[in-house]
């Protein structure tokens, strides 16, 4: 399928869903939905840099914080409508995954993903420092009653979220099938080798740090107006780090897919359980399912199904199953 | 006349270990030269700083009439230097096909021209399979293949990017006799259409019959450059050999 | 700002103090990074724990925290000893140990500071020993004895560890591993027993360097967290797997945390630790006395 064909069909099933929970009548949907589309950028981000390119992220709380707080900051400046802000949260979380990148890509992945953690720690004291944008007493943003021609202003936000989660997945589908595909896929298998058969790995791995982090910025950045009351803590939740780790890594890191299935599938897990039970016991089954499927599942789900259908047995000589002739492709 | 390589007072040291020093080497276009030393005696060392995969201290390296000693290793793979590994690394999660499109992506792509048509990419990977023998195992996994398998794969994707030069870092290691004979005549067809060699081997019988000049390293040392018949005479490359 | 000579001797003094202390919580870090390779950021979490666990029998018994942890580190050592097989034979056998391994180890973190949470809540928690409390005064030097004790044994702990990594068989095979595996079989000698071995140890230390903890100052489960980057600060700078370097590395980084504090504000310490790792990897990922 080709990528402007694809991008049409998700706008479509995102219409979809909007018109979906349009029917449903209840507001709280727009509110869950928006959760779970947030995490589905997010997610799909990280993979770009961690399941295609295998360079693992601790920061990506860092990069949606600055999303959300260029947007603060911005409000206090001058409101800007949503678009303009998710633009500059873009720019912004780009440019400074670029620095970042630029500073400890050189490394092995080991002292990236520690410095990725540094990073988070280091913005987050920042912010805590930097009054303008409330500092630790946090900074209000008074979201407006409605917009029209959506009503609740909750749904524009939604909406907004449900464009961002299409363009990260169509990004991440074209990236997947261009040349660039192709190079992370090098760089994640043996940099070695990728550098020795003519890839450019430091300009590759940076380009992946610095789109994974424009679009963690770019999820970040309609954040104040969803939450209302931004205080670092919840911007820098440790839920955004592991989450964005568990869910392609549950749903499988080597595809589009995989993100997108681990998004919907724990991003409504956890919607269930916080109304259910609480969020810490939530969070813990995020914990536990991460580690259980790194061990036993390391391929996600995507890599289960795969098996399941590779194994199927299509019929009997005698007493012998013929198992599927499945080519051996590329996961 | 400059050569195609060359390679000037070339000096790398590990912490206190001198693991080369001072070697000078040049290589004419079209020649076939043969690397030989005891393990341990750097060879793997020097590709490795003509290649860029390591830094060289001291000395300089010209590839093609140029200074080639700040680049890195995917610069000069681009400029014409390839080289395969003593321990194959083939891309694991990539079949055949996409590991020797990989060169052709990167390495020939950019050196100028349009990227080209991916139906004419897909032949010339098709095509390099089929030369090196693994044309039924096009989409296949590396993880499919066997030993022998496994270099060709290794020869085809430096092959793939198009070199000037190709160095061959013990691509025959482990294999039977005809299998080395396999190997040797994939080299000789890759001579012959215009590509420098220089074959790093053990298999001194391949060695032998295949260089036309003979290039000998001990412990980091140069200690002999010339006509293979001489160079094997020679009373210091015996005592390397059968002193150890 | 207010300068003053007493105000800086006293900083630097202090960073001394609790730079042994940092010294003690990476030491296994040391250990498990710089000499294994194993990325293990959970262990600010396992340190935590033995926080916990100093703090529940100080509360109950009434026993000592210090020496609580000195008694829980067999139960520790098992521990460390059970995750490293499950690391290896999942991840290491694999060759899968960047990615997956250091998700799992992220995992663990998350995983025991969120179960922290649900069992002890979000209160801090300190404990009651006869050293915290009364202050020392030297000169114009204020040592709290809270932090000069944790900073003695710390000391101590330190130099048993390289007596055991330099003098005795276990110690040297453990050397010996991160260098040459294959070496190591030749003779005779299983690299992951040994491996298993180191990492039991590294984790064991956790539970005396929780004790520490919990001496110097109250503790809650996401304490943890800023350790995560002061520790692998002080490990790389401190050249990586060198139990002398991670000391000097640890006294270095708490007397520039102690200095930021007293003229800075206190909101801006964890920034140094990590802004150092951050230059550290940027500029000399050798560390100060690297290989």
């Amino acid at each position: 399928m080709r990528s402007d064909v694809f991008f049409v069909v998700c706008l479509v099933v995102g219409g979809i869903v909007f018109a979906a929970a349009l029917a449903l009548g209840n507001d709280y949907y727009f509110f869950a939905g928006y959760v779970v589309l947030q995490y589905v950028v997010l997610s799909t981000a990280w993979n770009i840099l961690g399941g295609y390119c295998g360079y693992v992220n601790f920061g990506s709380a860092a990069f949606f914080a600055l999303g959300a707080y260029t947007t603060v900051a911005m409000h206090r400046l001058h409101p800007m409508p949503i678009p303009v802000d998710v633009v500059f949260g873009g720019v912004v979380s780009g440019v400074v995954g670029l620095g970042m990148g630029y500073l400890t890509l050189r490394l092995r992945g080991a002292f990236f993903a520690i410095a990725t953690l540094a990073l988070a720690v280091v913005l987050q004291t920042l912010i805590v420092n930097w009054d303008y944008v409330g500092g630790s007493r946090g900074a209000y943003i008074v979201r407006p009653e409605s917009i029209a021609p959506f009503g609740n202003y909750i749904k524009y936000l939604f909406m907004i979220m449900m464009l961002l989660a299409v363009g990260s997945v169509t990004v991440a589908r074209v990236i997947e099938r261009s040349r660039l595909g192709y190079g992370f896929a090098t760089i994640r298998d043996d940099e070695l080798a990728a550098e020795a058969s003519g890839v450019p790995t430091l300009r590759l791995k940076l380009i992946a740090t610095t789109i994974s982090g424009a679009l963690m910025g770019m999820a970040g950045a309609p954040f104040p107006y969803y939450i209302g009351f931004l205080q670092p803590t919840s911007a820098f939740g440790l839920e955004y780090a592991v989450n964005s780790i568990a869910m392609p890594l549950i749903g499988g890191t080597t595809s589009w897919v995989g993100p997108l299935i681990g998004a919907i599938l724990l991003g409504s897990l956890q919607q269930i359980a916080t109304v259910t039970i609480s969020s810490a016991v939530n969070l813990l089954i995020v914990g536990f399912l991460l580690v259980g499927f790194v061990i036993a599942a390391p391929n996600g789900v995507i890599g289960l199904v795969h098996k399941y259908i590779q194994h199927k047995p299509i019929g009997r000589v005698g007493r012998r199953k013929i198992e599927a002739d499945a080519p051996k492709a590329a996961p | 006349m400059t050569g195609l390589l060359e390679v000037n007072n070339l000096g790398k040291r590990f912490g206190g270990f001198v693991a080369l020093e001072s070697i000078s080497l040049s290589v004419k276009p079209g020649e076939r030269v043969g690397l030989i030393g005891p393990n341990g005696s750097g060879k793997s060392t020097l590709v490795n700083c003509i290649c860029g995969t390591l830094r060289n201290e001291a000395g300089s390296v010209n590839f093609d009439g140029h200074l080639i000693d700040g680049a890195t290793a995917h610069q000069r793979t681009r400029r014409g230097l390839a080289r395969t590994f003593q321990l194959p690394r083939p891309f694991a999660s990539l079949s055949l096909v996409d590991n020797l499109r990989i060169p052709l992506l990167y390495a020939v792509a950019a050196r100028g021209g349009a990227l080209r048509a991916a139906h004419a990419v897909d032949e010339r990977c098709t095509d390099l399979l089929r030369e090196v023998g693994l044309e039924a195992k096009a989409r296949h996994l590396p993880r499919d293949l066997t030993q022998v398998e496994m270099r060709k794969l290794e020869l085809a994707r430096a092959m793939a990017a198009e070199p000037k030069l190709l160095i061959a870092d013990e691509s025959m290691a482990g294999l039977t006799h005809s299998e080395v004979e396999e190997i040797l005549t994939l080299l000789n067809r890759l001579n012959a259409q215009g590509v420098t060699i220089i074959l790093i081997e053990h298999i001194m019988r391949a060695v032998m019959t295949f260089s036309q000049r003979l290039v000998v390293l001990v412990s980091g040392r140069m200690i002999a450059d010339g006509d293979p018949n001489e160079v094997v005479r020679n009373p210091e490359v015996e005592r390397a050999y059968l002193g150890q | 700002m207010i300068f003053s000579f007493d105000l800086l001797v006293n900083a630097i003094v202090s960073g001394i103090l609790i730079g042994a202390f940092y010294a003690a919580v990476t030491a296994g870090v040391t250990l498990s990074f710089g000499v294994l390779d194993i990325v293990n950021i959970a262990h600010p979490a396992f340190i935590i724990l033995g926080s916990y666990i100093a703090y529940i029998f100080n509360i109950t018994f009434g026993l000592d925290p210090i020496v609580t942890a000195i008694v829980a580190t067999p139960a520790f050592y098992l521990l460390g000893a059970g995750i490293y097989q499950i690391y290896y034979v999942s991840f290491e056998k694999r060759g899968q140990e960047s990615m997956r391994g250091l998700a799992f180890f992220f995992g663990l973190l998350f995983i025991t500071e969120v179960m922290l949470v649900l069992y002890f809540g979000v209160d801090y928690r300190y404990v009651e020993a006869r050293y915290i409390g009364p202050t020392w005064h030297v000169a114009s030097l204020d040592i709290p004895l809270r932090i000069l004790v944790p900073c003695l044994v710390s000391l101590l702990m330190i130099a048993v560890l390289q007596l055991i990594l330099t003098r005795s068989f276990v110690g040297r095979a453990i050397m010996a591993v991160a260098q040459d595996q294959l070496a190591l079989k030749l003779m005779g000698v299983d690299p992951v027993r040994i491996k298993r071995i180191a990492f039991g140890i590294s984790i064991a230390t956790a539970s005396i360097a929780g004790a520490f903890l919990i001496v110097i100052q109250p503790v809650e489960p996401s304490v943890g967290r800023e350790y995560i980057g002061r520790v692998f600060a002080i490990c790389v700078l401190g050249g990586m797997g060198s139990l002398p370097g991670t000391l000097i590395a640890a006294m270095l980084i708490g007397i520039f945390e102690s200095l930021t504090s007293t003229f800075y504000g206190p909101s801006w310490a964890p920034a140094v630790s990590f802004g150092f790792l951050l230059l550290t990897l940027a500029v000399r990922p050798a560390g100060l006395l690297g290989r």
